[in-house]
């Protein structure tokens, strides 16, 4: 069999039905052999948010996202957004064409060492230098993606190797020597953590991303509901857990709830489940009494002690370990760290004032209410970076089977779009509303081409504010008033034309009022839209 | 901070080398040597690695090691449980006055003369990284000229062998 035959019928075997790509004259064997296949292609518009695709895509489905780029800047294009997949350890498989292998090192047209420049962000990653290995390298990227500690994986494939003639043999299991993820948690280690938490009077369970990519939200809600310990999720963390529990305490992290922040300050056993411990989400954690217990339950031995010393180490997929930790714990009593913990969440209630509406703008943080009050129960909002990730990650209210997606490793702008579209064509029965920046979104317009060609009803809430939002609200935090320094986004884009121009319904509103008519509206209609809402620009998240 | 030797076993490849040499240096971990061969089984290399550090530097480094999905194995080489070695060559000045003063020294060490040439001598040393420095420390006065080290290379003790679970 032709090697770039087996390659699509290794794709076909792993159950892929979508590709997201864009070729190039090293892939042209591919996309010959891709003609004859099932699989749907997808043309992206630019490369840089092709990972992303593939992430909103692997995020709703669970399955590996697949994106195939041809060499040199199709392949250097990829690089951001393998990076943000990585961070965020969403299983992806990039394959990239390569100049003839001849010509490798030569510099020749084209020719980019993208095995070499990924290294530091993925996975793992292969260059192919004998077609028969071909096979086993595909088999052992969708394994190596999305067991143990979910990422991205390259496989670079030159030219001529695509085109060679190999025996096609799927069979047999993967036999990685020095890949073996552990999955089950040593199990005297867990029966120390319920002994752990009965000697404590204030746990708190800090939840994230790890929750989620272990498919374990029904086991954490059992385990907090059955010991009746409250849960601080990540920002990757939101949709782990129901925002509607009563268990429910809140995001931390430097854009953060306070209360959570406090929560952190007060509690003498932390249950880190499935979070990295990184410098923005514990922010607030310096308020953490550095003498308490610290158990820390991940999938990546590696995160364990990285960033914070523990005093109990469980390594393990938070599935199976939280199943074990329901089953060996029995009901508590934490009544009174619950009550304490109402009193300082009512206490931050009380004092959230909603910035009030000014003359011809929308108050983002309304906007944001008004979609989660509107939105299905399973609809997903993806945001992208910036402040409106934050006033999107405050006020979007979780709960029964909604998802909230964001770049939160990386904090890449220009994700949300494409892995808004991603959601969509993985699961096209899902209401999908994006949340994005007029900086953001300036970064990946060609995309909108992709929303309409393939009808992905996605709803575009742009916020619009003329500002790279964030970095002025940093710049002015650390040096005051007037301090905003290359932040101004000074032509006004009429971003209704050019959704019009893509056949995509556009609207513009500057009051709360037009907004919930013009929302009420579109969330009836299958058809993708873009709403620009304009938005004071001083307006802050804090 | 402290030395602490590890011993890898990783899969022959071309390209682990930079792989391992690039986490190092992306999470500024100190390497102080390194050296890499092929191993009794032709599709594994044995790599040893001298670094700097504490003892959560070294638990990290070896678990960022291990994630490596062509990383086989890391152990830690106690100086207890294991022997390690390093091979150096020294090109020391010695004319007819000096030179026996230098054999003789280096007949102590046991360390070979590989050539002889008019003015100097090279000498070759295997020993652990003290007893290179006392040699080093002898050899001075008479006027190094060129210096190389190989970097320590070990194993285990005993009957135990290094291999994947
Ligand atoms: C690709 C990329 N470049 C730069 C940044 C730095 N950055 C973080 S937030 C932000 C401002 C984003 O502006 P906008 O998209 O308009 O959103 P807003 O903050 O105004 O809601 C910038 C530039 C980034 N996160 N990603």
């Amino acid at each position: 069999m032709k090697a770039s035959k087996a390659i699509i019928k290794c794709l076909e075997m792993e159950g892929t039905d979508v590709v997201f790509g864009y070729p190039g004259a090293a892939m042209i064997s591919i996309y010959e052999s891709l003609r004859s296949s099932k699989i749907k292609h997808i043309l992206v518009r630019n490369e840089q948010s092709i990972v992303h695709y593939a992430s909103g895509y692997a995020r709703e489905t669970g399955k590996v996202g697949v994106c195939l780029v041809t060499s040199g800047p199709g392949a250097t294009n990829t690089i951001t957004g393998i990076a943000t997949a990585y961070l965020d350890s969403i299983p992806v498989v990039v394959i990239t064409g390569q100049v003839d292998t001849d010509l490798i090192g030569t510099d020749a047209f084209q020719e980019a060492d993208i095995k070499g420049a990924t290294e530091p962000f993925t996975k793992h990653n292969y260059l192919v230098k004998d077609a028969n290995d071909l096979p086993r390298i595909l088999k052992e990227a969708f394994y190596i993606a999305n067991s143990g500690r979910k990422g991205p994986v390259l496989i670079d494939i030159p030219k001529n190797i695509q085109e060679e003639k190999i025996k096609f043999d799927y069979e047999g299991k993967v036999d990685i020597r020095g890949y073996n993820p552990t999955l089950t948690g040593h199990m005297g280690q867990i029966k120390r953590a319920i002994s752990r938490i009965k000697a404590s009077k204030k746990p708190v369970i800090y939840a994230g991303g790890g929750i989620i990519s272990a498919n374990a939200q029904r086991e954490i809600l059992e385990f907090a509901e059955k010991t009746g310990i409250p849960v601080i999720n990540s920002l990757m963390g939101i949709g782990g857990f129901p925002q509607d529990s009563r268990l429910y305490a809140g995001i931390v992290g430097s854009h953060g709830y306070d209360y959570s922040n406090e929560i952190i300050g007060k509690t003498d056993l932390l249950i880190t489940i499935g979070a990295r411990m990184s410098n923005r989400s514990t922010a607030g954690f310096h308020k953490l009494n550095p003498n308490i217990e610290f158990i820390h339950v991940d999938i990546d031995p590696a995160e364990i002690g990285k960033n914070r010393g523990f005093t109990l180490p469980i390594v393990g997929d938070a599935k199976i370990i939280l199943t074990d930790l329901i089953d060996k714990s029995d009901e508590m009593d934490f009544s009174d760290w619950l009550d304490e913990i109402d009193k300082l969440k009512g206490k931050s209630e009380s004092k959230e004032e909603v910035t009030k509406e000014t003359e011809n703008f929308v108050n983002p943080k309304e906007i944001i209410a008004y979609l989660s009050e509107k939105m299905d129960d399973d609809a997903c909002l993806v945001a992208d970076v910036g402040q409106n990730q934050i006033w999107s990650a405050m006020n979007f209210k979780v709960v029964k089977s909604r998802k909230f997606m964001t770049s939160g490793g990386l904090g890449t702008m220009a994700y949300s779009i494409p892995a808004a579209a991603g959601v969509k064509i993985g699961n096209p029965k899902r209401q999908v509303v994006c949340v994005i920046g007029d900086g953001g979104i300036q970064m990946c317009l060609g995309e909108l081409a992709v929303i309409r060609e393939q009808n992905a009803d996605v709803k575009i809430i742009l916020l619009n504010n003329g500002k790279l939002g964030l970095v002025r609200e940093i710049q002015e935090d650390l040096y005051g008033k007037g301090h905003g320094s290359g932040v101004d986004l000074q032509y006004q884009v009429k971003f209704t034309k050019i959704a019009e121009a893509y056949n995509i319904e556009g609207y513009e509103v500057s009051d709360l009022k037009t907004f919930k008519n013009v929302l009420d509206k579109v969330l009836k209609s299958d058809q993708p839209c873009l709403i620009q809402c304009n938005i004071d620009p001083d307006t802050r998240t804090l | 901070m402290r030395k602490y030797v590890l011993s890898l076993l990783v899969e022959n490849n071309s390209g682990v080398l930079s792989r391992i040499a690039g986490l190092f240096a992306r999470r500024c971990f100190n390497i102080d040597s390194l050296t890499v061969g092929t191993t009794e089984d032709e599709a594994l290399s044995r790599m040893t690695i001298v670094v700097t550090g504490d003892e959560q530097i070294l638990e990290q480094i070896k678990k960022q090691l291990n994630k490596l999905v062509e990383v086989i194995k890391v152990v830690e080489l106690s100086p207890e449980e294991s022997i390690s070695r390093e091979l150096v060559f020294i090109k020391v000045k010695a004319d007819n006055d000096t030179r026996s003063n230098v054999i003789e020294i280096s007949n102590i060490f046991r360390a070979n003369i590989v050539d002889v040439a008019k003015n100097s001598l090279i000498l070759e040393l295997t020993g652990d990284a003290a007893k290179i420095e006392a040699f080093t420390n002898l050899m001075e006065p008479f006027g190094i000229l060129e210096f190389i080290r190989s970097g320590a290379t070990g194993l285990q003790r005993g009957f135990n062998v290094l291999k994947e679970n």
